[in-house]
Order: structure tokens, then C-alpha cells, then sequence
């Protein structure tokens, strides 16, 4: 099960190596929006760091959004789905390695680029590991929930609109404790409480996304 | 084995409907070990509707399909281990080389199939001098032979269910493919296929089903 985990990984991984610039979308949507908010809102360095996460947060969610509709439709339009579907593995498996290698081109990237971004927002050293922290966390989540948005709306016009509706609802509660970390961190809170929702969002969405992914995968190609 | 008498697929009653079309009804079929069937009918009979609920990527409006005398169902993933289904697409992935598409396809269906064997079955099927091309510059016919190479490094698979596996093929594939379905058939292997080509191959027990005789 294990083998089949990382074959797939793998094969996604070399399959986004291909077509490099596929992947860059997100990350580039991502770097776009948030360079463009200081230029926007002006320069006033408090200000800025007072909305940074809140906007790094909803910039990484629509990141997100915008890629994850093309999660399984490659392997939809060419025939490989059906022969996931035949295969005496288990699905749920195949599905978390896709999501696995999705969240590595697009969650990931996003993470590791942060603290550049936090520059731009005037943000300090502490602040900026918790933003990253907290999108290390939080993103993984955003994959998973997005996943089971893809297979709902697999083979569907206007799929993406549909997706953002089906999606964000989820959405909103990781971007909530995301975004909130930080605020709660400068009222001296301290973000363990944000840090453990994450993460418990995060865990429950391991445990039934590839499972509603999987269903719905099937449901889609009867 | 005491279901060794029991026919490899068996359907009984069998309904389809594709939206609100009522393809075909009350569909018995039987396939037993070596035996090749030979699905016939018109455009839009449910050809590949049947073939794809024989595989269970479908579930029929109604009746059962069982495999080795049991509901299907009940013995999931005997009944997928046991077969191997090739649709309308190939499967083929535009920026794999043909060996590493036949990589990514045996593990997503967990076998593990040797190097050697799939480079066998690349040279037989006639893409020895294309091993380094991406699958996006090989032809239709190709790529075909590209999805079709996994009959040939296929050992485990009981059941070949297989669409149309001669579209787009030249006379020297689908020669090659002829034989390769006859060394299935006489190994005990079953085999279901559709096509509209009249193509010879050589079997001790085949029936030809003609869906049309069950259209509604």
C-alpha cells in the first residue's frame, strides 16, 4: 500500500516535472496577489503587517481554488481514472498520493515563499514563522477539502464555479484559525490554540476526504 | 477451488439505461475459462454501456453480475484482480515515454511487472524504435499499441475486456494482437471484446452476442 502511495506520488511528481508551467500557476497567482496588495493599499508599514495574514491566507486559498479543478481531469480525459478505478488497490490510496504530489507543487511552494512575501508586509522574524506555520498546516487541508470539491464536479461545465460553492464553506474555517494566529500571537494569546484547531481540521480532513474523493470518483464515471 | 465448475463471468437479467434510454433488458450471459465472445450490434446498442458494467465501472439498472458463481460484489477485488479492462482511451499519459506510461499504468493497477517483460511487450507489439519518445509525438495507432502492450506483459488477468482493441491498430498489429488474444484464450484465459473490423482469432470456444437482439 505504501509502494502504490509513492508510485503515484512519484508518477505525478514527474508527470508536473513535464509540464513545468502548469505548476507554476498557483504559485505564480499567488506572489501576484500579494505583491499587488501593498501597491494597492500604500505603504504605511503598520498597516500593512496588520493585514499581511489575512491577505497571505486568502491569496493561498484561491491558489488553491484555481488549481485544484485540475487535480484528477487529466486522468479523466485520458482514460487513466478508469484504470484506477478497475484496480485491485485502494483508491483512497491513489487519491491521497495525488493529493500528496498536488499539495507538494502548490501548498508547499507557498509555504517556502512566504517569508519573501512577509517582507514586503514589513512583517518581523517571529511573525513571519507563524504565518508560515500556519500555512504549512493549513494548506495541506485546503488540498484535501479541494480534492473532494475536483471529484464532485469531475466531467461538469462550469465545474469551477461550482467547486468554489461546494469548497468554501470548508474553507472558511481553516482560513478563520489561519489568518487568526497572528492576530491572536500580537494579543499575546499565544497561537497554540490556532496551531492544534489546524491541525485537528487538518487530521479529520486525512481521514475522510480520500474516502469522499474516492466515492465520488466512482459516482462520477457510472 | 471447488468453483472451478462455476462459468468465469456470468450476468443474469441484466438492464441498462443511459439517461432516460432503456438500452438493453433481461441480458444473460455466459463466459466460461478459454472461451471468447464476440459483442456485436449497431452503434448505441450498449455495447460498451455492457462492457463497462461486466467490469464495474457501471452498475446495471437492474439484475446481478457474478464472477466464479458468486455476486460480483461480494468478491470485489477477486473479480478486479481477475480482469483487465481496456476502454475506448488508452490510459496514455502525453509526456511519458511508452515504458514509463507501462510503469505508471501496472503500478496504479499493483502488479509489479519486470522491465524486461514490458520492454518485451513494447518490441512485440512494434514500438522497439520509439522507446525514448514521449507518447504526444506517437501516432493514434501508437499510442493504441502503447495500452494495448499491457495484454502482452499481462500474466494474472483471468478476463480481457476489451473496447474496440483494434481502432486505429495497422494489419501487423492487429495481427500481433490476434495472437497474443489466441496464447490468452489458450492459456484458459476468457476474453470479451467489441469491434466492427472482422479480424480472425483463433479460438477453441467463442459465441457471438448480438445486442441488438435485446434492444428495447
Amino acid at each position: 500500500m505504501l509502494s502504490l502511495f509513492v508510485s503515484v506520488v512519484r508518477r505525478d511528481l514527474l508527470l508536473a516535472w513535464r509540464r513545468r508551467s502548469d505548476v507554476l500557476t498557483a504559485l505564480g497567482f499567488f506572489l501576484l496577489v500579494t505583491s499587488l496588495f501593498p501597491l494597492g493599499v500604500g505603504p504605511e508599514p503598520e498597516q500593512l503587517s496588520h493585514i499581511a495574514a489575512g491577505v497571505m491566507w486568502v491569496a493561498a486559498l484561491l491558489a488553491t481554488l484555481l488549481s485544484v479543478s485540475r487535480l484528477f481531469e487529466s486522468d479523466e480525459a485520458d482514460g487513466t481514472l478508469e484504470q484506477m478505478l478497475l484496480s485491485v488497490e485502494p483508491l483512497p490510496v491513489i487519491v491521497l498520493g495525488k493529493v500528496c504530489a498536488y499539495w507538494l507543487l502548490t501548498g508547499l511552494p507557498l509555504v517556502v515563499i512566504a517569508p519573501l512575501i512577509g517582507l514586503q508586509f514589513n512583517l518581523s522574524a517571529d511573525e513571519t514563522l507563524i504565518v508560515c506555520a500556519t500555512l504549512l498546516v493549513g494548506t495541506p487541508s485546503l488540498s484535501l477539502l479541494g480534492a473532494v470539491g475536483a471529484s464532485l464536479t469531475l466531467g461538469l461545465r462550469g465545474g469551477g464555479a461550482l467547486i468554489a460553492l461546494l469548497v468554501l464553506p470548508l474553507y472558511v474555517p481553516v482560513l478563520i484559525f489561519g489568518a487568526g494566529a497572528l492576530d491572536a500571537w500580537r494579543a499575546g494569546l499565544g497561537i497554540q490554540s490556532h496551531l492544534a484547531l489546524l491541525s485537528a481540521v487538518l487530521l479529520v480532513a486525512l481521514a475522510v476526504c480520500p474516502l469522499a474523493s474516492a466515492t465520488a470518483l466512482r459516482i462520477a464515471q457510472d | 477451488m471447488s468453483e472451478s465448475s462455476a462459468p468465469l463471468l456470468e450476468t443474469r437479467a441484466l438492464t441498462c439505461m443511459r439517461g432516460r434510454a432503456r438500452l438493453f433488458a433481461g441480458l444473460d450471459l455466459t463466459v466460461g475459462e478459454g472461451e471468447l465472445v464476440h459483442v456485436a450490434g449497431a452503434n448505441g446498442s450498449g455495447k460498451t454501456s455492457l462492457l463497462r458494467i461486466l467490469c464495474g465501472l457501471s452498475e446495471p439498472e437492474s439484475g446481478e453480475v457474478r464472477w466464479r458463481g458468486q455476486p460480483a460484489r461480494s468478491v470485489r477485488d477477486d473479480w478486479r484482480g481477475g480482469m483487465l479492462y481496456l476502454g475506448h482511451r488508452n490510459g496514455v499519459k502525453d509526456d511519458f515515454t511508452p515504458l514509463e506510461n507501462l510503469h505508471a499504468s501496472a503500478a496504479i493497477a499493483g502488479e509489479r511487472i519486470a522491465d524486461t517483460v514490458l520492454l518485451e511487450a513494447l518490441a512485440d507489439i512494434g514500438l522497439a524504435a520509439r522507446l525514448d519518445v514521449p507518447a504526444r509525438s506517437l501516432s493514434q495507432g501508437q499510442r493504441r499499441r502503447v495500452a494495448l502492450a499491457r495484454l502482452l506483459a499481462d500474466t494474472r488477468s483471468a478476463l480481457w475486456i476489451l473496447d474496440e482493441p483494434f481502432t486505429a491498430l495497422d494489419v501487423r498489429a492487429v495481427a500481433v494482437l490476434a495472437a497474443a488474444m489466441a496464447a490468452h484464450l489458450r492459456r484458459g484465459g476468457a476474453l470479451i471484446y467489441t469491434t466492427h473490423q472482422p479480424v480472425d482469432i483463433d479460438a477453441e470456444r467463442r459465441q457471438t452476442f448480438n445486442l441488438d437482439e435485446y434492444a428495447c
